[in-house]
């Protein structure tokens, strides 16, 4: 195999492997758990921020509407 | 928010306060050394005709200032503070957290003492002499132990998306130092680069390239990924989206150096590459300042009474600006008429005082009422003058140097019927004089904005711990 086959066989390669990273993320099932991971950094906050919280986005849901 | 009384984890904060403090000293020196250089390219007289002040010395200086004791220590105090929290543990290593302080701030100040005194390896971003160099490594080597050490004894499955940009910027930093540092030292503090020729050159913009992609990119996305969506206090538009950011954005930054060597002895095809990698750069670019901003959507009212919450927003849309100009300048013939002009001068600026300050700013701001006990800031007013001081000092700068880069680049091209120059060189600096004016006051603003940020910062720790309540939601 010469040199520009196999650059070219590499960049199909990475090319496949981004497919697969987009893919997988944007894979349904995966959606709850990012979903949790995203919200993980509010978890170490006190009780009464959470619910402060959950009134804001109650509030911003209703401001979209 | 008082939460760090309420946590269960016992958090080293010591060593993030210390690196948040001194990340306010350096942006005072670094941003005041870069309006004394500015005033000297007006007032050369301002070199007192010592050699320790002239501008091929200072100039240096306020690069490394700016880059490793500003924002690298910005990097350190953030990194420590979002890996403890998303992990829920203790940072890993115990002193040897301490040691990175220490370590770093000494080799800030070796920084400095050598670069006024001459000595200079003359590669750019990478000035410092081989015995720095080496601490640098060590210093490094504990700041990776003690970052993926805390990720290793996470209480959580998950390494929240910050942490992965941030490990990113240490990993690649850290061979990025290594490979452009390798050299045949010849004295105590002199030595030769290992590389010859055009190989010196593509290493050296390889290494110059990616302290841009991975320090001054993706170690303050790491920034953005935990600070907006705390400060928003919602989570990120989708994590989704920042997965695949994070992946492109790191396998394609590392391609795009060979743009700054555009029409010189480097390979044209490589030159080609480095152009092709720079251009598509725009798409991960964009799609991780699009999921910075729509973290907002729904709360945009947030913006009108949160100046905090303004400074990383306004960080995300100058990183939006400069990653457009970044890829349009990175094409061969907008590059001729940019490169070597105060252009590239005014593209770097609107970045790095526009997205690695404002974004550091914001989370400084964010931080240091948790880690001094306090519910919020001394004083939320000052921090909005401070907006729109920075703010108006950004612009005044970069108009100041898109105008005179634009100018110059047309003023050096310009050939008259028979071929010769229609203008001198001399003629092109006298024409940018009023631009290099308007460039220091801009800086002036930037330093009066940091030195308000001290004030404030002083006075919040100063105060008794807790006697600053948080402001009412409106």
């Amino acid at each position: 195999m010469d040199y520009g086959t196999l650059r070219g066989l590499v960049a199909l390669l990475i090319l496949a492997l981004f497919v697969i990273i987009v893919v997988w993320s944007y894979s349904k099932k995966r959606k709850a758990s990012f979903d949790e991971v995203a919200n993980s950094i509010f978890e170490e906050d006190d009780l009464t921020k959470q619910n402060k919280q959950s009134h804001l986005d109650k509030d911003s849901k209703q401001e979209r509407k | 928010m008082t939460q760090s009384n309420t946590s269960a984890v016992d958090y080293n904060f010591d060593v993030v306060r210390q690196f948040t403090v001194m990340t306010v000293i350096w942006g005072i020196v670094g941003t005041s050394v870069g309006v004394l250089i500015a005033a000297q390219l007006i007032w050369p007289a301002l070199n007192f005709d010592t050699p320790w002040l002239t501008y091929s010395r200072l100039r240096p200086l306020h690069t490394n200032a700016v880059i490793f004791a500003f924002g690298t220590s910005a990097l350190f105090a953030t990194s420590y503070y979002v890996v403890q929290r998303t992990c829920q543990a203790r940072l890993f290593g115990g002193k040897l957290a301490s040691f990175t302080f220490w370590g770093w701030q000494a080799v800030i100040v070796a920084a400095v003492i050598s670069l006024p005194l001459g000595y200079n390896s003359t590669k750019e971003y990478a000035e410092l002499e081989w015995p720095i160099d080496i601490a640098i490594t060590i210093v490094w080597i504990c700041y990776a132990i003690v970052f993926f050490g805390t990720i290793v004894k996470r209480k959580s499955s998950h390494i929240y998306v910050a942490n992965w940009f941030f490990g990113g910027f240490i990993l690649t930093v850290a061979m990025l130092h290594l490979v452009n540092s390798m050299v045949i030292p010849v004295s105590a503090m002199k030595s030769y680069s290992i590389y010859p020729g055009a190989i010196d050159a593509m290493i050296q913009w390889w290494y110059g390239h990616n302290a841009v992609g991975f320090l001054l990119t993706a170690g303050f996305l790491g920034i953005m990924y935990y600070f907006v969506p705390k400060q928003a206090e919602r989570p990120v538009y989708s994590y989704r989206l920042s997965i695949v950011h994070f992946w492109a954005l790191i396998s394609l930054y590392i391609w795009a150096g060979p743009h700054h060597l555009h029409y010189t002895a480097l390979p044209d095809w490589a030159q080609s590459v480095g152009m092709v990698m720079s251009m598509v750069l725009f798409l991960p670019s964009w799609g991780g300042m699009i999921n910075g901003i729509m973290t907002l959507s729904g709360a945009w009212h947030k913006l009108r009474s949160d100046p905090i919450l303004r400074f990383l927003i306004v960080s995300l849309s100058f990183y939006g600006m400069s990653t457009f100009e970044g890829p349009m300048m990175a094409i061969k013939s907008v590059n001729a008429l940019s490169h070597y002009t105060d252009w590239t001068v005014g593209h770097v600026h609107s970045g790095a005082l526009g997205w690695v300050a404002m974004v550091t700013i914001g989370a400084v701001y964010h931080l240091i009422p948790i880690l001094f006990n306090q519910g919020r800031m001394y004083s939320i007013r000052l921090i909005n003058i401070h907006f729109w001081i920075h703010t108006t000092g950004i612009v005044l700068y970069i108009v100041a140097m898109w105008i005179s880069g634009v100018m110059q680049g047309l003023m050096w091209r310009a050939v008259n019927t028979d071929g010769t120059l229609t203008y001198s060189f001399v003629e092109s600096l006298t024409a940018s004089y009023p631009f290099y004016f308007i460039r220091f006051l801009g800086g002036v603003l930037i330093v009066s904005g940091f030195l308000l940020m001290a004030y404030n910062m002083f006075k919040t720790i100063g105060a008794k711990d807790g006697s600053l309540k948080p402001a009412e939601e409106a």
